[in-house]
Order: structure tokens, then C-alpha cells, then sequence
């Protein structure tokens, strides 16, 4: 690809990224941060192609760079799901909890 | 890695597009869990992907092994965290994928070397600072927000030198690295934009830091978009300046929710005075009142609403505050959770909070919907919350916190704030409203005066 296609990727991306987020109301803007966090953690790809023909201390920098970068994509959904299941459980439970919530 | 065969980039592109829709689907409530899970689905298919059709694939083994070492620390971690220690733990796996941005271009440059095109350096020499900044910037925002530093704005003389003499470093070292691309240059670029990351984020104060982890995002996926130009990845291209732009995005829209703009929260406090409020207990008389007193207001109130803040969730209090709501709804009185946008030490904070204490959704009303309500409201209790019900936003144009807007709890009949003590909010300004004839204080560890409020008005 030549500079121009590479450049077009990279300014339609940027409306995207504005786009899709746009109407975002402010209960979900720790979420959000959080799994935009985590899907950068993809550099995980790209440790792993710099790792794959590296040897010496370019494999022990490579394998770290793994480890960071797999422990903030992993770790990002993960804590991501975790607060969003907050958000969808208490649909439903929300009335019931209301009783039995002053004996708890 | 100059060829990726086309079905892998075929795959790239369905990646490429999940992270877009799981974006889209994070930002509504109904459909962010499934974006999520869209996301982290994608993310995975993406990772798997090189080691499909990468040709003489070595280091397979440590590898995998790496990728489990990590798996299970950011599993751990994300499993244990607290939800009041969220945007910490936010700050640290946006610091550890920063500096792994910045290590893979490291390794690139290592690879690269001469007679690479000189935009490649230059992406290159980017990854590596702005990575590093992320890095470095992230784990101050952690150690002020984990209180293992001073969480107010931390500057010395010379301050604006020192961070300006390292920019134009990290500048000039870029420079350099296109002329001559060795790996030593490379490291000092990494080493200076460590420097210029713990610079950037010293002088913010507590209440602010979460913005800057948001902007500290939008600059790590930059770099991974960069990355992906350097890797010639298109997928890494699109995740990353996808990142960039939406948490660009998402920055700006927080700071205006404090009302604040980005350039004032980075360096507000160089300015000097007026950011860095006194910080010590005031001396003058308030009116304290019993357990007993606070739940006599609450019970024969027809209109109560609740001001909920960070305290409320350290002291695990939101339990109990849910009970007391409950009661005083079975006794007939109308209450509200009243938001504000950046309650608890996030945007959206609060929320989480109040959810896991499985506070029904419709009971939590945002800043907008219920401040024309306060007027009516015969009480109003703030538990652990300070700063956004400080009248000081609207009336002291010197205060940090003016031109935030503010829940209205001033207007209401009567006040009950529950403090640990007389010390100042966040962001570290006294609260005329503590100090108002209609007010009354309830101090104590919010759990604990909690729990004396609930058994009071029970006995009722």
C-alpha cells in the first residue's frame, strides 16, 4: 500500500472512531474508556510478529512486550465485562431485589 | 511480515470492522456488553492469526508462554479490583500497553535500521515516545490515584523548563533516529519520553487525573496506529486510530462535563494560585447533628434526594444507603439518586457503584433531569461527596472547580452531609455549603454513620 491508501485508512478511521461514540451517555463512560482501552491491547499482534524471528535480548524485549501488552488486552475486557454485567443484571432482579433487599 | 497473505487480511478486515461495532455497542447501555465481547472475540482472532501465516515461525513455545504469564495477571487483576479502584486499574493496563507499543517499535527499529523510508522512522520514533509517555504518565496516575503519592498538583521551580527541555529533546532525538537509526538513539528516545510522561501528569491535581487517563488512551492507541503503519498492518492502523479518535473524543467531552478545557487540567496548576486550594480543615462553626436527628429529617420527608459521591463507595456504604432508601420509599417518601457526570473518580463511576449495590437503574437520575427538582426536595443527603455540590462553581470565579456545573443542593429545604471530617474535597476547595444555616453535618465513617441512620429511623 503507498502512503495515500495508508493515509486515507488513518483519517476515515479517526470519523469512525468520533462517529460511533458520539451519542455516548455519561453512565457508560468508564466502560467505554475501559473497552477502548482494551482493544488497543490488539498491539499484542504486533509484539508477536516483531517476536516470532527475534533472538538474544531482541526475544526477551519481544516476550515482554507480550506479556504487557496481552495482560492490558486480556485484563481490559475481562474488567470491562465485569462492570458492564453490573449494568445488565439488575434489569430484571431490579423490582424483587427491592423486598428482600431490607432483610439482606 | 511485509506479506500478509490475502485471506489473513480478509480476516484483518472483519477485526477491524468487530472493534468498530464493538465501539458503536459500548456506547449504548442495552448493547455494551455484547460490544465488548465483540471486541475482545475480534482481539483474540487478530492475536491467533500470525501464528497461521507467518513463514519459519520461531519462538513459538515462549511465546505461548508469555501470552498465558499474562492472561493470568490480567485476569487476576481484573477479577480482584475493586470497583471504587477502577480508573487505576484502567491507568495501569493503558500503561502497560503503552509501553508495549513502545517496546515493539524498539525491536522494529532494531530491524528496520538503514535505509528504511523516512516516514517509517518517523512512525517509529513516535510509537517509541508516545508509548513511553503513556507508560510513565500511567503509572503516576496510578501511584496518585492508589494514594501511594500526593494526589494534589506536584510542581517545582523551573517546572515548565525541565518539561519543555524534555519535549524539545524527545524532538531532537527523533530527529536524529531518522538520520541514523541505531537502537541506542532509540532508547534514549524511550528513556526522555519517560521523563516528559511523569512531567505531564505531576502537576495535575487528584480530581482531574481521571481526564488525563482518558487522553493517556487516545495517546497509546495512536501509537499502536503507528505501529500498525511501521508493521504495515492495517488492522493495527484502524484499532489504534480508532482509540486515538474516540478517546480524543471522549476526553474533551469529560473536561466539558467538568468545565474545564484539556489545557487548563495539564497546566492549570503551573499558572500557580488559585489551582492549588488550602487543603486543611476549616475552623469555622458548623452545626453537627445526631444519627437520631438525620433520621427524623429523612422519615417525615416527602421528597428526599441523595447526593452520592467517591466516600460513599470507599467506606462500602451503598449497600446500607440502599436499604435506607428503601425504607424511606416503603414509608412513602419520593427518592432520588441524584448523578453528577463525573461522580466517584470517573465519569460514569458512580453508576458502577450504585449497580453493584444493584440500585435499580431508574432510581439514578442524571445531573440535567433532576437539578430543577432540588428546590422542591425537603432533603437532600450528600454522602461522601463534595466538590459537585460546592456552590464555589458557580459563585467564585477563582475557585478550580468554577464554571463546573454543580447538582443544585443548595436550593433545597434542608441539607445532611455525612463527612469523615472537615477536610476539603478532591479538589481540595471549602464548601460554603457546609457552613449554611440549613445545613446540617453528620460526621463519621459513612458505613458506620450509615448504619446508625438506618437502625434510627427503623426504631421510628
Amino acid at each position: 500500500m503507498n502512503e495515500i491508501a495508508w493515509l486515507t485508512v488513518f483519517v476515515l478511521s479517526v470519523f469512525v472512531g468520533i462517529e460511533v461514540i458520539s451519542k455516548v451517555s455519561s453512565t457508560l463512560h468508564t466502560p467505554l474508556m475501559s473497552g477502548a482501552n482494551a482493544i488497543h491491547g490488539v498491539i499484542l499482534l504486533g509484539a508477536i510478529i516483531v517476536t516470532a524471528h527475534a533472538d538474544g535480548i531482541a526475544l526477551v524485549v519481544g516476550l515482554i512486550a507480550i506479556v504487557l501488552a496481552t495482560v492490558n488486552m486480556v485484563g481490559g475486557f475481562v474488567v470491562t465485562d465485569r462492570m458492564l454485567q453490573m449494568f445488565t443484571r439488575r434489569k430484571a432482579p431490579a423490582k424483587p431485589v427491592n423486598q428482600d433487599g431490607a432483610a439482606a | 511480515m511485509s506479506s500478509i497473505p490475502t485471506w489473513a487480511q480478509l480476516i484483518y478486515l472483519i477485526c477491524a470492522v468487530a472493534f468498530i461495532l464493538a465501539l458503536k455497542g459500548l456506547s449504548g447501555p442495552k448493547t455494551a456488553r455484547a460490544g465488548n465481547l465483540i471486541g475482545a472475540a475480534a482481539a483474540v482472532v487478530a492475536c491467533a492469526l500470525p501464528f497461521f501465516y507467518l513463514e519459519d515461525l520461531q519462538n513459538v513455545v515462549p511465546m505461548l508462554a508469555a501470552i498465558a504469564v499474562g492472561t493470568v495477571a490480567g485476569v487476576v487483576g481484573a477479577r480482584r479490583v475493586q470497583m471504587t479502584q477502577m480508573p487505576q486499574m484502567v491507568a495501569l493496563f493503558n500503561g502497560v500497553g503503552g509501553g508495549a507499543a513502545s517496546l515493539v517499535a524498539l525491536l522494529e527499529l532494531d530491524e528496520i535500521g538503514a535505509g528504511a523510508p523516512t516516514f517509517n522512522l518517523v512512525a517509529t520514533a513516535f510509537t517509541i515516545a508516545v508509548g513511553a509517555i503513556s507508560f510513565a504518565g500511567s503509572a503516576i496516575t496510578f501511584a496518585k490515584l492508589q494514594d501511594l503519592m500526593t494526589s494534589r498538583p506536584v510542581t517545582f521551580p523551573g517546572f515548565p523548563v525541565a518539561f519543555g527541555g524534555s519535549l524539545i529533546a524527545v524532538v531532537v532525538l527523533s530527529v536524529l533516529v531518522v538520520r541514523d537509526p541505531t537502537v541506542g538513539l532509540g532508547i534514549a528516545i524511550g528513556l526522555v519520553g519517560l521523563l516528559v510522561g511523569v512531567l505531564l501528569v505531576l502537576p495535575v491535581g487528584g480530581a482531574d487525573v481521571p481526564i488525563v487517563i482518558s487522553l493517556l488512551n487516545a495517546f497509546t492507541g495512536l501509537t499502536v496506529a503507528a505501529g500498525g503503519y511501521v508493521l504495515s498492518n492495517t488492522l493495527l492502523l484502524v484499532a489504534g486510530t480508532l482509540v486515538g479518535a474516540s478517546g480524543t473524543f471522549l476526553t474533551l467531552l469529560m473536561a466539558s462535563a467538568m468545565g474545564r478545557s484539556v489545557a487548563n487540567i495539564l497546566f492549570g496548576a503551573l499558572k500557580g494560585g488559585s489551582t492549588l486550594g488550602g487543603g486543611e480543615a476549616s475552623d469555622r462553626p458548623v452545626r453537627s447533628a445526631t444519627p437520631e436527628d438525620a433520621a427524623i429529617m429523612l422519615a417525615y420527608a416527602d421528597r428526599v434526594i441523595i447526593v452520592p459521591g467517591y466516600g460513599l463507595a470507599v467506606a462500602q456504604a451503598q449497600h446500607a444507603l440502599r436499604e435506607l432508601v428503601d425504607l424511606l420509599n416503603e414509608r412513602g417518601g419520593l427518592v432520588d439518586y441524584a448523578i453528577h457526570p463525573v461522580a466517584g473518580r470517573m465519569p460514569g463511576h458512580m453508576n458502577v457503584l450504585l449497580a453493584e449495590a444493584q440500585v435499580p437503574y431508574e432510581e439514578l437520575k442524571e445531573m440535567d433531569e433532576i437539578n430543577g427538582e432540588f428546590k422542591d426536595a425537603d432533603v437532600v443527603l450528600v454522602v461522601g461527596a463534595n466538590d459537585v455540590v460546592n456552590p464555589a462553581a458557580k459563585t467564585s470565579p477563582g475557585a478550580p472547580i468554577y464554571g463546573m456545573p454543580i447538582l443544585n443542593a443548595d436550593q433545597a429545604k434542608s441539607v445532611i452531609f455525612m463527612k469523615r471530617s472537615m477536610r476539603p474535597g478532591f479538589a481540595g476547595i471549602e464548601n460554603e455549603l457546609l457552613f449554611d444555616e440549613r445545613t446540617q453535618l453528620l460526621f463519621g465513617d459513612a458505613k458506620d454513620s450509615m448504619n446508625k441512620l438506618l437502625s434510627a429511623v427503623k426504631a421510628l
